[in-house]
């Protein structure tokens, strides 16, 4: 019986040190699927004895995929690595709950703390650790516009806000919407690039770290201006996505869109349009020289039965090699200086320059600044904002919920 | 009391389910009750570890949810649910009765419309909601309608409007609380007086006589937040209440036809030789004897939309705020925001409702299999 016993563990045992299995949890599917797929293939060629179990969960920006990861991290069964935003998503979630394994051994390892830019580094930091591995990066503070509608407009491409606030009337007489918005999240995206705008970066990251209060007369300035903005933007804004949203610029309907790069890829790929011809993108007023980075990630759960794998998986994520695999495919660039651009497009080109040249600050909508809890209800006072047109109020309502979830603790 | 074969058997059968209903219904139940009288997820630190430090703090969650400055949208959310509430059971009662009346007239073809008007009910909430998100699109479907006969095409935002009528303040509410209990209790004293029963009309005259000094005295007083906060019906919900009239209408129609095949048609020969017209007919004999039904109807329909969830997901997505309810604002701040006491919070206000609309049914349906 208990040589019975003994055979049993041993085959067990071989079992498992044969096949080793890696689970990715991912929000990557649909468009962004093949790029995903590109990168697993590539793990299963370096480790063929590996099984690669890719376990996504639909729904964009992972709005259904957190709750699911929610529910299997609180009932035990945390998957091996997970897709994250960089960032406080991670460190005021997970970092803090310590759910998280400290992964500087790996960045010395690799020697990915020279490879990455210091601000990139400090976002992903906190408690004396680096938590994840950014496999990607995109900008969200990005003005896109139809170069050949702008020249018909006889306007300039704004570099502040006040200078596109003046040009907003004739705009709008000219039947034109001069900034279009889409459904909710588009529009805490633009307060963001407002906000960043209005502030100037060093204000921006005091705000994150607790040293600027939410109801500061700067911030009641970001709520007016923010509100002049929303004079001059689309009424029926909460009806569109935001390729919808997009498709009003290309099309010429409106003059200016503020989305995230993810744009890019959207215009260039699925639309079929020339970077630089068809489209042009130039930083949201007042923020040249700043690149506002969101960034997915992925991280080392404590407690995940294939520890080895998942490292290697990380170890692919961070190398420039897997990042070029992944990137031009995801419309992204890659948060590794010494990336191959020869194997993106226009776009990309740029945006990597300023990527190597510009100051980097976190996003709020995308969860790199702030933690989740204050994310999530700042909906609420968007709506609020939207409600009452009260900038003391909303920003009241935004101090509130930064010193109830402890913003910059 | 003896235990015999019989009834040892009999508690046999029954521990299965009520061990898994006490485990996986009420004990859940109360585990939520307990969650919400914690600070779990106030504190980030704490939300998702492996063994969270949780603090009890009594109800002061719920004195958040009703009174605290940020949680405005969680106020207009029981707002939005008490309007769609109110116009989805009228519309569905009204519409259903209608069809039913309608099909009752030995028409030709009747089981085909009969199935045509069920068919919606067969289709789930998000099914519903895709198709009518689109129907609803503000350059499409509905506001393209009047171009068909050369009018301007519609300019309704059907899901994203932002105005709202009937505009109260929230600080008003325990006068029109007031209000309504009073209505309540002049019903009841009125139904007393006429069944002459006098110890009930004497509590409820009383009770209503106090009610109502205190409405008119007291109630304007009562400061449930130190400033004005005014909440209404917004119009966004239009739509979102055509699509549920729509979908469920047919269900109740299903039961009022089974209601109408139910009555005898002796009744209505009887009537008609007392000479009653056909309004007369339906007015005084049908219709009363179609009131189970409409109880029952109610209550069904007034449980659906208290929980509406999916179909509001699908029509509008969950952070559409003017078309929120309590059902996805709790989803929002447990899975998003992680603060699971104030998403338990908002559970058990939704389950106090629902209780509130089932218990009175069940006890008086079980009342009466008792008396019988």
């Amino acid at each position: 019986m208990k040589r019975l016993l003994a055979l049993l563990l041993v085959s067990l045992f071989t079992l498992a040190a044969a096949q080793g299995q890696l689970e990715i949890f991912s929000w990557w599917a649909g468009d962004e699927g093949p790029a995903l797929q590109a990168l697993i293939d590539q793990y299963q060629g370096m480790y063929p004895d590996v099984e690669v179990e890719n376990a996504t969960v639909t729904g964009g920006s992972g709005v259904n995929a957190r709750a699911v990861l929610k529910t299997r991290m609180l009932g035990g069964d945390p998957p091996d690595s997970f897709q994250v935003h960089a960032g406080q998503e991670l460190i005021g979630t997970w970092v803090v709950a310590d759910r998280m394994e400290d992964l500087t051994f790996l960045y010395k390892e690799q020697g990915w703390l020279e490879k990455y830019p210091a601000g990139l580094i400090d976002l992903l930091s906190a408690e004396d650790g680096i938590w994840s591995v950014p496999v990607n990066i995109h900008r969200s503070n990005v003005m896109w516009y139809n170069p050949a509608k702008i020249a018909e407009l006889g306007i300039s491409v704004p570099t502040t806000w006040d200078e596109f606030l003046s040009s907003c009337s004739s705009v709008q007489a000219q039947g034109v919407t001069p900034l279009v918005m889409g459904e909710n999240w588009t529009q805490q995206h633009l307060w963001e690039s407002v906000a960043l705008g209005v502030l100037g970066p060093d204000d921006w990251d005091a705000l994150w770290s607790g040293d600027l209060a939410f109801n500061d007369p700067k911030l009641i300035k970001v709520w007016d201006t923010f509100g002049e903005v929303l004079a001059c933007t689309n009424d029926d804004a909460a009806g569109l996505s935001w390729q919808q949203a997009t498709d009003r610029v290309v099309s010429g309907e409106a003059a200016f869109n503020i989305m995230g790069d993810w744009a890019a890829g959207y215009m260039s790929t699925t639309l079929g349009l020339t970077p630089g011809e068809g489209f042009g993108w130039a930083a949201s007023p007042g923020t040249e020289g700043v690149f506002m980075m969101l960034s997915d990630s992925f991280g080392l759960p404590k407690g995940i039965a294939n520890r080895d794998n998942t490292l290697n998986w990380l170890r692919l994520l961070g190398s420039v090699e897997g990042q070029d695999i992944f990137n031009p495919l995801k419309g992204s660039i890659a948060p590794s200086f010494d990336s191959d651009l020869s194997r993106y497009n226009a776009y990309s080109q740029a945006a990597a320059a300023d990527w190597k040249t510009n100051r980097v600050v976190g996003s709020l909508v995308h969860g790199a600044a702030a933690k989740e809890a204050f994310m999530s209800q700042f909906a609420t006072v968007l709506e609020i904002y939207l409600s009452s047109n009260n900038a003391g109020s909303a920003a009241n309502a935004a101090q509130a919920i930064a010193s109830q979830v402890g913003v910059g603790q | 009391m003896k235990l015999n074969r019989d009834r040892i058997t009999a508690i046999l059968m029954l521990l299965p389910s009520i061990i898994l209903l006490g485990i996986f219904v009420y004990g859940f139940i109360g585990q939520t009750a307990y969650t919400s009288l914690t600070d779990w997820g106030l504190n980030p630190a704490q939300a998702l570890a492996i063994n969270p430090e949780i603090k009890f703090v009594g109800f002061d969650v719920y004195r958040e949810l009703f009174t605290g400055f940020i949680d405005v949208r969680f106020r207009q959310d029981l707002v939005n649910t008490f309007f769609f509430t109110i116009f989805f059971i009228t519309g569905s009662l009204g519409i259903g009765l209608l069809l039913a009346f309608l099909l009752d007239q030995n028409i030709k073809g009747e089981n085909f419309f009969r199935t045509i008007f069920l068919f919606p009910m067969s289709l789930s909430f998000i099914v519903t909601g895709t198709v009518w998100r689109w129907l609803l699109q503000p350059r499409g479907g509905l506001n393209t309608l009047p171009t068909l006969i050369g009018l301007e095409p519609g300019q309704f935002r059907w899901l994203t409007s932002r105005r709202q009528i009937w505009q109260f303040n929230w600080q008003d509410l325990p006068y029109f609380t007031g209000l309504l209990v009073a209505a309540i209790l002049i019903l009841i004293t009125v139904n007393s007086f006429r069944q002459s029963r006098r110890q009930r009309l004497i509590i409820s005259l009383i009770s209503l006589i106090l009610v109502l000094a205190w409405t008119f005295s007291g109630a304007r007083s009562v400061e449930l937040l130190p400033y004005p906060e005014t909440h209404g019906f917004n119009l966004a919900f239009i739509g979102i209440i055509m699509a549920a009239v729509w979908q469920m209408s047919g269900y109740t129609m299903a039961l009022y036809l089974a209601g109408l095949r139910g009555i005898p048609g002796e009744l209505r020969e009887a009537a008609r030789v007392d000479g009653a017209g056909e309004w007369q007919l339906y007015r005084y004999v049908i219709l009363p004897l179609l009131q189970p039904i409409t109880l029952s109807a109610m209550i069904i329909l007034g449980h659906i939309s208290l929980k509406i969830f999916d179909l509001i997901f699908a029509m509008a997505g969950a952070d559409n705020a003017t078309t929120d309810v309590p059902a996805l604002l709790m989803y929002l701040t447990t899975f998003r925001g992680n603060q699971f006491s104030k998403g338990a919070a908002i559970a058990m206000v939704l389950l106090i409702m629902v209780a509130a609309v089932i218990i009175p049914y069940l006890w008086t349906s079980l009342r009466s299999e008792v008396k019988r």
